[in-house]
């Protein structure tokens, strides 16, 4: 078994308030469904929208992140799988995508000891 | 589990009525902004960790920082709810004065200034149930769109010019002098009547949806018994008509969309709570010198309520009820549902008879109801081809997918049976 970490992009913005209600439960579902297949390794954490970016050697202080929406991490997990193909394959149900955001699947690298 | 389905509709209009409150009424696009923060911060956390102990709450403090932030962002741009003069401009007073307006007991009256303030009398009264389906129950355009079976760009216009004429009026209406709230109550009360009623006899074909506006209008309605000056006899009346025809909801449309007349439905399944609270209501309904037609029609819904079969129904109280109905406020429906009564206590001949004599019985024409009470009574006096003509009339003019599927069915019981070619 591996580890992996799912980055989520963008978040959805307009919509009925049931609709949006919605969408929350299937997130909480879908949570739900990984939680009981034993796939969360851990349950992550949501970030906050806002933040600052510090940069370079001068370490510039910048208010951030200054990207689109679509492209701010709004939190991330831990999963455990199979490989990666099963990491991908497991993230395609995740409730963001229908609203346009991403699942960035990344390894988490084993250091040997 | 209950509370929590449509939290985020719910919540939606008490936020928006708090914050119009707080930005003012020509802000109203501010507002709607801030509540969709508001629910974008809840859905980021929630997603994760599921919905906290009490989510309410939770959304309404999230609008409340939201709201500073805006306020303290924007108040240099703007100018916020002139009732509130420089309170909100002050650092010192802005935090406590915000802290204040977002009171359970505040945001309760700012529910009901909304409200109010939608059911304004200069607006169509389709223009004021769907600002109030939009603004106070959180329904979208497309939402709106689909309780009244409209196009989407017809009801956007409507919104929008409701909403404008909203913005235009500076302040949201005054609930605290007793002679303002009166003169306006009746008009918020038909409102409130209307959207309930699009919800039991409407044309969307979805049961979900119907339920729906059903409970939404009984919501609102609760919401103005609360009030004081809301707590009428008369408000009591409309509160009882629609409990009382609650209760048969879901035994009148089924899950599958079907219609089930009075007649066919299956009484057992009636809920007996809001049968009881029904007649509560209508008790409470019965002091005052007024009769409005919202007390007559709650008492024919208790008579039908309380009769355990069809034919226990008390018919001869509903023709005099009706006809007090018409009396108050006469119209073609009324007069036939009258004749059904009659149909039902004098015999299906009877009924017949005055249906003919409804004088402007013109108006009913493209009422599918009107065209199936004649079918029913042809073929309860045997004239079964007479009946079918009647019910391929109502066909014509069907709503909805379950109107037709119910015409349908009853013009293939009007078809003679179909007969055996003799087999030599």
């Amino acid at each position: 078994m591996s580890e992996f970490t799912y980055l989520f992009r963008g978040r959805q913005t307009t919509g009925s308030p049931e609709e949006r209600q919605k969408h929350l439960e299937r997130w909480i579902a879908w949570f739900k469904d990984l939680n009981a297949q034993g796939y969360i390794k851990e349950p992550g954490h949501p970030l906050e929208g806002t933040g600052k970016v510090v940069d370079g050697k001068q370490k510039i202080v910048k208010d951030g992140p200054y990207a689109e929406a679509k492209d701010v991490v709004g939190g991330y997990i831990v999963v455990e799988a199979k490989d990666l193909a099963q990491a991908v394959e497991i993230s395609k149900g995740c409730p963001i995508l229908e609203v346009g955001g991403s699942v960035e699947v990344r390894p988490i690298q084993v250091l040997n000891t | 589990m209950d509370e929590r389905e449509h939290l985020f509709r719910r919540e939606y209009g008490r936020m928006v009525a708090v914050l119009t409150r707080v930005f003012g009424v020509h802000n109203l696009p501010l507002v709607e902004d801030v509540v969709q923060e508001a629910f974008c911060r809840a859905v980021d956390v929630w997603r994760f960790r599921g919905m906290p102990e009490n989510p309410a709450a939770w959304l309404m403090t999230t609008a409340k920082h939201c709201a500073l932030d805006a306020l303290r962002r924007e108040r240099t741009a703007r100018v916020f709810a002139p009732e509130f003069g420089r309170l909100l401009q002050s650092e010192w007073t802005l935090a406590p004065t915000v802290e204040n307006l977002f009171g359970p007991a505040a945001i309760k009256d700012d529910l009901l200034r909304m409200m109010f303030s939608c059911c304004d009398p200069r607006l169509p009264r389709t223009s004021q149930v769907a600002l109030v389906l939009h603004i106070l129950c959180g329904f979208s355009v497309d939402e709106v769109a689909g309780a009244f079976v409209s196009g989407h760009e017809a009801i956007e216009k409507r919104i929008s010019r409701a909403k404008k004429a909203l913005a235009k009026s500076k302040t949201l209406f005054n609930v605290t002098v007793a002679a303002d709230f009166s003169a306006r109550v009746p008009a918020v009360r038909d409102a409130l009547y209307l959207l309930f009623n699009e919800g039991y006899h409407g044309a969307s074909p979805e049961a979900a949806v119907r339920t729906e506006l059903c409970r939404e209008a009984m919501r609102l309605t609760a919401l103005l018994l609360e009030h004081p000056f809301g707590a009428t006899p008369t408000t009591y009346a409309l509160a009882a008509l629609m409990s009382l025809n609650a209760a048969r909801l879901s035994t009148r449309i089924d899950a599958s969309g079907n219609l089930n007349t009075l007649f066919d439905q299956d009484r057992s399944r009636w809920d007996q709570q809001l049968i009881e609270e029904g007649l509560k209501l209508l008790e409470l309904s019965a002091s005052g010198v007024e009769l409005s037609s919202y007390h007559v029609e709650a008492a024919i819904a208790s008579i039908h309520a309380l009769a355990a079969r069809t034919e226990d129904t008390d018919w001869k109280s509903i023709v005099s009820l009706y006809e007090t109905l018409a009396a108050i406020a006469p119209s073609p429906i009324i007069a036939l549902n009258r004749a059904i009564a009659i149909g039902q206590s004098e015999g299906a001949q009877r009924g017949l008879d005055e249906i003919h004599a409804i004088r402007d019985r013109n108006r009913l024409s493209s009422y599918p109801f009107y065209w199936a009470a004649l079918g029913e009574l042809e073929l309860k006096c045997g004239r079964h081809q007479d009946a079918g003509q009647h019910f391929t009339a109502a066909l014509q003019s069907a709503r909805n997918p379950a109107e037709r599927r119910f015409l349908e069915e009853r013009v293939a019981v009007c078809r003679p049976p179909s007969t055996v070619s003799p087999g030599f």
